[in-house]
């Protein structure tokens, strides 16, 4: 058990390294311009230039020059905006961080749990109306920008039927931290949570439904029906089971991915200062160190959550525990 | 592409006299599936009407969409009507566009700078096209390369190749895509005697192409993988046909078909990552325009006019829901042992 663990752990340090190495590659190696130039933002004066290309180290050969950023980053962490003079970068990731996981973990609720119910009843009816119409949603739900459907939100929510009973109790856009007003946080969140769900729910409904329609065809449920189970049970405690696996793994790498920067545009539409917003405004600015800790930090958490996702999974699936 | 569609009407005309080759039976599934005609017809309307655009804004809206109007108006049965109207909420100081006229000018109303809507969205529909189908053949191109090479020398190649697939997939897309994208549109490449300045759209179709390399490339490799160790590959070199033959005439028809499959599903993705990227201002540059960029314009003026987001958004949904519904469709035609194809008839 100890060494696919190890050799998962490895793995992960491997891709982590490629991707600081294509991060860096990126924003310091790029032919045909100067670094300096783009760290520094619009309108640099020389000194600053020229203090950007000292730090750095850009007289130095690239190696160098890869170390000493990756120092930054994560050793001194002292990376410092060069747009807004002085601003620390990592403290700001760190600060952002709650705001981007109680989006998440809120919207992933709300996924799961609409999704299942939804595979559960169009396999339940396949090939029926229900079946149709919910697999039909699902791939509206899929082909919708989401950054369109907060706007929708925002203008029905915050404008538009504002003033009705229905949604008068949505406060204006923002964030407030869950320790300081656990009411408001969730109020704010709401809306927010089923703007990100929704994509969500199209794609994990219709693959649970393919899932499940597949399972009925085995020979285990045949065993179960013959058993004289009702179809509630069989669906339930047979098929749905099976099922999940396929759900659970695309789950660990849709939250990592959805943490590590999908949300942005959720977080950006709803006026959410996590981590997404923190990337757009320096978006904004051209403020490359910003960018490059976001991204960074961001990736680095991803591939950890998948790490970890792997390691768990092959620890609750025998198959794939002794396969290894 | 053309690779494709070449690969895609050999086989046919040798196939004339046999009973019916693969292609021709994939393709007659393809056109009895009312669901996928309907969605090929959605999307010929939808490429016209952009193409037509040149003709709209001569014709119908009768306006410049590039050039900004903030002066001008237009006549609406019979009465003089501005196209910047005075606010009547509050001090009454600033502007607020015209609309939705729902007559040929400003149909979907004004943006911002007064320009007609309606005929922005059809060029800028040009624009996410445009761009959406490119990416996608520059993803299905470099990962069909890249894939085959891995998957069919394999060895020390093949390591090689498949880690960097491995560091690139495990890469967020979005943040793969926000890094190149910030680094090449703000200052524009030069390499060599070569300028690609900020606002080309090549800029955003190589970008979004190449984040979604890994995702083709990766199943690409693996049926390479396994279709070189399959029977007819080995009776085929036993009977010492060269390597490149085999690549060519037992390997890459198989490829195609995987291609074929993915290729309306990512023009689908691309579209929604393009405009995402535009709305995040990082993907068409002014002065050109996509239904991204337009969505962003309207963001100011959201509970004002809400017609000018609302449009666009509605048109990339039917688009991708069009592609999304032609791509089951060809999966179901081209690839009938697919796992999610389970019952249906």
């Amino acid at each position: 058990m100890l060494l696919p663990i190890l050799r998962r752990l490895a793995e992960m340090l491997f891709v982590m390294f490629g991707i600081s190495v294509v991060v860096f590659g990126i924003f310091f190696a790029t032919p045909g311009a100067d670094p300096a130039a783009r760290i520094a933002g619009r309108n640099a004066t020389p000194e600053v230039l020229a203090q950007v290309r000292h730090s750095f180290g850009f007289d130095e050969p690239l190696p160098v020059q890869y170390v000493k950023v990756m120092e930054k980053l994560f050793i001194s962490r002292d990376l410092t905006s060069f747009v807004n003079r002085g601003e620390k970068v990592i403290p700001a990731v760190v600060e952002s961080t709650p705001v981007t996981l109680s989006l998440v973990f809120g919207a992933a609720v709300i996924w799961v749990v609409f999704a299942i119910i939804m595979g559960m009843i169009a396999a339940a009816t396949r090939g029926g109306i229900p079946d149709r119409l919910l697999m039909f949603l699902g791939l509206v739900g899929i082909s919708m920008p989401v950054f369109w459907v907060g706007s929708v939100a925002n203008l029905i929510t915050q404008s538009r039927f504002h003033h009705t009973f229905l949604f008068s109790w949505v406060p204006g856009l923002g964030y407030t931290p869950l320790t300081q007003n656990p009411g408001m946080w969730f109020k704010q969140l709401v809306i927010p949570w089923i703007t990100l769900a929704i994509l969500y729910i199209g794609l994990y409904g219709r693959v649970l439904r393919a899932n499940l329609v597949e399972a009925y065809q085995e020979d285990f449920i045949r065993t179960a029906r013959a058993k004289g189970l009702s179809e509630r049970r069989i669906m339930v405690r047979h098929a749905l089971r099976t099922s999940l696996i396929t759900f659970v793994s695309m789950f660990g790498l849709d939250f990592g991915a959805l943490v590590g920067g999908g949300a942005l545009l959720t977080e950006v539409v709803f006026n959410l200062p996590g981590v997404g917003r923190l990337t757009y405004v320096a978006l904004q600015s051209l403020d490359l160190p910003f960018i490059m800790a976001t991204v960074m930090y961001s990736s680095f958490f991803v591939v950890v959550a998948n790490a970890v996702v792997d390691i768990a999974y092959a620890w609750l699936d025998p198959r794939v525990r002794d396969a290894r | 592409m053309s690779d494709a569609t070449t690969d895609a009407t050999l086989p046919k005309t040798a196939a004339a006299e046999t009973p019916e080759g693969p292609w021709r039976v994939a393709l007659r599934k393809l056109f009895r599936d009312r669901t996928a005609v309907g969605a090929i017809i959605v999307l010929v309307l939808i490429v016209l009407a952009c193409c037509a655009a040149p003709l709209y804004a001569k014709y119908v809206s009768q306006s410049d969409p590039f050039q900004s109007n903030l002066d001008g108006s237009i006549t609406l049965d019979g009465n003089s009507v501005d196209i910047m109207q005075a606010d009547t909420a509050g001090l009454g100081l600033g502007v607020t566009p015209i609309g939705p006229t729902w007559h040929g000018q400003y149909f979907f109303g004004a943006d911002n700078q007064g320009r007609d809507v309606a005929a922005r969205m059809l060029y800028g529909g040009q624009n996410s096209l445009l761009i959406s189908f490119f990416a996608t053949v520059v993803t299905l191109v470099l990962a069909a390369i890249i894939g085959t090479i891995a998957g069919f020398i394999g060895g020390l190649t093949d390591t090689v190749l498949a880690r960097l697939l491995d560091v690139l997939w495990a890469f967020p897309v979005y943040l793969l895509a926000i890094s190149l994208s910030i680094v090449f549109i703000s200052k524009g490449i030069q390499i060599g005697p070569f300028t690609i300045p900020s606002n080309s759209l090549i800029l955003p179709i190589m970008i979004i192409g190449i984040v979604y390399v890994p995702y083709v490339a990766r199943p690409i490799r693996g049926q390479v993988m396994s279709l070189t160790r399959s029977d007819f590959v080995l009776a085929a070199r036993c009977l010492g046909v060269p390597s490149f033959r085999i690549l060519v005439r037992d390997i890459l028809p198989n490829v195609t078909t995987t291609l074929i499959v993915f290729a309306p599903l990512m023009m689908a993705l691309n579209m929604l990552t393009e405009s995402a990227l535009s709305f995040l201002s990082i993907g068409v540059q002014p002065p050109n325009a996509s239904w991204g960029t337009i969505i962003l314009d309207g963001e100011d003026l959201l509970y004002t006019q809400p017609m000018v987001a609302i449009a666009p958004g509605l048109a990339i949904i039917i688009t991708v829901l069009a592609l999304n519904f032609l791509g089951d469709g060809v999966r179901d035609a081209f690839d009938p042992r697919a796992k999610l194809r389970v019952k249906k008839d």
